[in-house]
Order: C-alpha cells, then sequence, then structure tokens
C-alpha cells in the first residue's frame, strides 16, 4: 500500500495551543475527512503537512519525501487551498492561471478551462470584484487544475452559498476518478465530510481523538432509547457518550455500541427500546461535549 | 449514506433500465457520478452482491446477476414491504379485514365507490 502522506508521533507546539502525540496515515486514492471544533489543530495539521510548519518532534513523509527538508520536491505534487492564501487584488484570474501554469509543468489547461465554465468565472475579471464564493472557487481551481497527486483543503466549503458548495463538492468527486490522487479536507460541514471521505479523522484540544473508516466508524455510534430510571454513574460507563432523563425515558448516546450493551443496560433497570444510527453531525457534538473521547 | 446508492441500484434493476448480465460502473466511477466516496459506494455493492442483486467476479468488476427474472422478484419483494405497511397502517386504525378490501377495491376504481367518498363529489359547495 502506498501512502500519500504519514505523521508519527507529531508534536507541534505554539505559545497558547500544541498539536500532541499525532501519527496518522493516508494510503493513496483515499478521501480523508478532518473534523473538529474551531482551534482542534486542524489547520497546523495541514500545515505540517506542506512543509509551512515543521514539528518539534516526529516524522512528516509526504508522497514518499521526508518533511520539512524534501518539500521543494513534495510540492510539486501537493495542492494545498486555504482561505488565508492571498491572490493578487489587482490581477484577473487569467492572469494568476498563467503564473501557477509557468511555475508547475503538470498544468492542465483544458480542465482548467472546464473548471472557469463549471465554476461560472469570468477568467477577464480583477480578483478585486469577486464574491467571497469566487474567491474560493479561484484558489480551488488554480490548486486543482495543476493535478497535484495530493490535494491539501483547508475548510474548501465554508462560506459558500448551497449552489457553490455543491459546485466544489462535484469538482472534488471528479478527482476520486483517479486512483493515484488522494485528498485531506478539513471542514465544519459534517454532511460534506459524511458524503465524500472514506475515512474520518477527528480532533480535538490538539490530539487525535479517532481516525477510522467513516462507516466503521459511524456505525460504532448508536441513539438507544431507553425505559426506565436513570441509575446513578452510568456516565462513567466508558461505552456512554451522554445519558439524560425525560421522564421515563432515558436517551443515551452510545460510542463502541455492541450487542452486549442492552444486556448490561437492563441489568441497571434500563429497557432498550430501539437502537439508531447517529448522523455524523450528532456524534461530533456529542463527542465533543462529553469530552471529546470518540 | 451507502442506502441511496442501494436503492438507486435496485431501482434500475427493477425498472429494467439495467438488464442481467450487464457490467456494473466501477465503483470509482459510481463514486465520482454520485459525488460520494468510494468507499460507500463499495459498502453498496457489498450489500447488494449479499441480496443476490449483483454479481462480482475477480478482476471483471461487478454485474447485475443473470436472473431473467430478477425485476420480477425485486418488485414482488417491493410488494411485500408495502403490504406490510398497510396491514400495520390497518392494525393501528383498528379496520377490519372486510372493510380493508373494500378500501382497495375502491382506490383502484374510484368511480364506483361509496357515494360516501368526499373526493368523488363535484360541485357540492351551494
Amino acid at each position: 500500500m502506498t501512502l500519500a502522506f504519514s505523521l508519527s508521533g507529531i508534536a507541534k507546539r505554539y505559545p497558547h495551543f500544541a498539536l500532541q502525540d499525532v501519527s496518522l496515515d493516508l494510503p493513496e486514492g483515499q478521501v480523508m475527512g478532518l473534523v473538529g471544533v474551531n482551534g482542534a489543530g486542524k489547520t497546523t495539521l495541514l500545515r505540517l503537512l506542506t512543509g509551512l510548519a515543521a514539528p518539534d518532534s516526529g516524522e512528516v513523509q509526504v508522497l514518499g519525501h521526508r518533511l520539512p527538508e524534501g518539500q521543494v520536491d513534495a510540492k510539486r505534487d501537493i495542492g494545498f487551498a486555504s482561505e488565508d492564501m492571498r491572490l493578487y487584488r489587482g490581477q484577473t484570474l487569467r492572469w494568476h492561471m498563467d503564473l501557477v501554469s509557468r511555475i508547475y509543468p503538470g498544468w492542465d489547461e483544458p480542465y482548467a478551462d472546464d473548471l472557469v465554465k463549471r465554476f461560472e468565472l469570468r477568467p477577464e475579471q480583477v480578483l478585486g470584484g469577486f464574491s467571497h464564493g469566487q474567491r474560493v472557487k479561484a484558489l480551488l481551481l488554480l490548486c486543482l487544475a495543476r493535478r497535484p497527486r495530493l490535494l491539501l483543503l483547508d475548510e474548501p466549503t465554508t462560506g459558500l452559498d448551497p449552489v457553490a458548495r455543491l459546485e466544489v463538492l462535484e469538482a472534488l468527486a471528479d478527482v476520486l476518478r483517479d486512483e493515484s490522487r488522494s485528498v485531506l479536507f478539513s471542514s465544519h460541514n459534517t454532511h460534506d465530510v459524511e458524503q465524500l471521505a472514506d475515512s474520518i479523522t477527528f480532533l480535538h484540544k490538539g490530539r487525535l481523538v479517532a481516525s477510522a473508516d467513516k462507516h466503521a466508524f459511524v456505525d460504532s455510534w448508536r441513539r438507544v432509547v431507553c425505559q426506565g430510571a436513570l441509575p446513578a454513574g452510568l456516565d462513567a460507563w466508558p461505552e456512554i457518550a451522554s445519558a439524560r432523563a425525560n421522564g421515563s425515558v432515558v436517551e443515551i448516546k452510545a460510542r463502541a455500541w455492541n450487542d452486549q450493551l442492552p444486556a448490561r443496560l437492563a441489568a441497571q433497570g434500563l429497557q432498550v427500546q430501539r437502537a439508531d444510527p447517529m448522523a455524523l453531525e450528532d456524534i461530533f457534538v456529542t463527542a465533543v461535549r462529553s469530552g471529546g473521547v470518540a | 449514506m451507502y442506502q441511496q446508492i442501494v436503492d438507486q441500484i435496485t431501482a434500475k434493476v427493477m425498472a429494467g433500465d439495467w438488464t442481467a448480465g450487464q457490467p456494473l460502473p466501477s465503483i470509482r466511477e459510481l463514486a465520482a457520478a454520485s459525488r460520494v466516496s468510494v468507499i460507500t459506494v463499495r459498502r453498496a455493492y457489498e450489500e447488494l452482491e449479499r441480496a443476490g442483486l449483483i454479481a462480482t467476479r475477480q478482476g471483471k468488476g461487478s454485474m447485475v446477476a443473470e436472473r431473467s427474472d430478477l425485476p420480477t422478484v425485486l418488485m414482488h419483494e417491493e410488494l411485500q414491504r408495502q403490504l406490510e405497511g398497510l396491514l400495520a397502517c390497518a392494525a393501528r386504525l383498528g379496520l377490519p379485514r372486510s372493510e380493508l378490501h373494500r378500501l382497495i377495491d375502491q382506490a383502484a376504481d374510484p368511480d364506483t365507490g361509496s357515494a360516501a367518498d368526499p373526493t368523488n363529489r363535484k360541485g357540492s359547495t351551494p
């Protein structure tokens, strides 16, 4: 199995934030969704993978190159797009496209033109007049048309209207056709992650709390509705992220759901009425509120 | 989410759009076309294979199972599910079986239905 990237034992400390004990691999051809609240460490992780930041300890390998030493070689095949990247306000989109095409030999002009049409952008317009959504799409276009082997996208759909968001997701889905290309994207929009990602990586307070196959991760959680009185100490069970009573109905959100749990709950006087799968959004909020252990 | 892919493929086979033995799109192709992840389509294919709707041959990809009666079988399954729903709903309403029969006849043939059916009255407003 070829790895698009591999992080092992990473630590990176800033004055008010530290990323700790992060070990993470992305197999080639896969899409990984990075979720976490603001300040969880998503952007720091992406910056380490682009070589923009060096870890205090641990090893970063991207597309077979060790970073930051091999960043020049790695960057040829990395496409990074983030909101805080600035384009030249006084120059047109066409000017930016020409600039990028001269730097990167992999630039695919027909694909770039196709993206211009799909994103409904005007190449002769100066960037200063672009709306937020148009700027996001322009940045993504400049990134995608290079056909990088690894796409690193920091919040690619944040602040987009529903139509623009769909256009961006469609363009990202097209990348999947090529099995040698990999994507890591961070998002607050759990629906985007649920839709496009093969695996989910969950960061909280600078630590990696989960990284798993999307279906396995989502399947390990259940919203359990029980009849009975809420027993004391249920919160302390490692499988239970939250439990609350409403009259004689007890709602439990369980991580690491398993077939033995109903019997164990019954022993505490709780009859399980139903155990429903949970949406990633609900899992995310429940996990964060319960202290982040997913 | 994989359930949507399962439903879409089932619908296509039921409608006869995809016929017995027809090759299915590759997992990657269908993922890109449906804007969902590769893993989701893979899971849907596994589910469809367990249900006997598709068959996967090593190195040859997946195809619609070679059974000419597949659309009929699927439609019978669908009918069965709807009948179960119908019976469950009638039970909740406490309708006797004879009343359920009468309602089915009436739904199939509204013009000959009983005069008590309010939807049959035209221009009844004074």
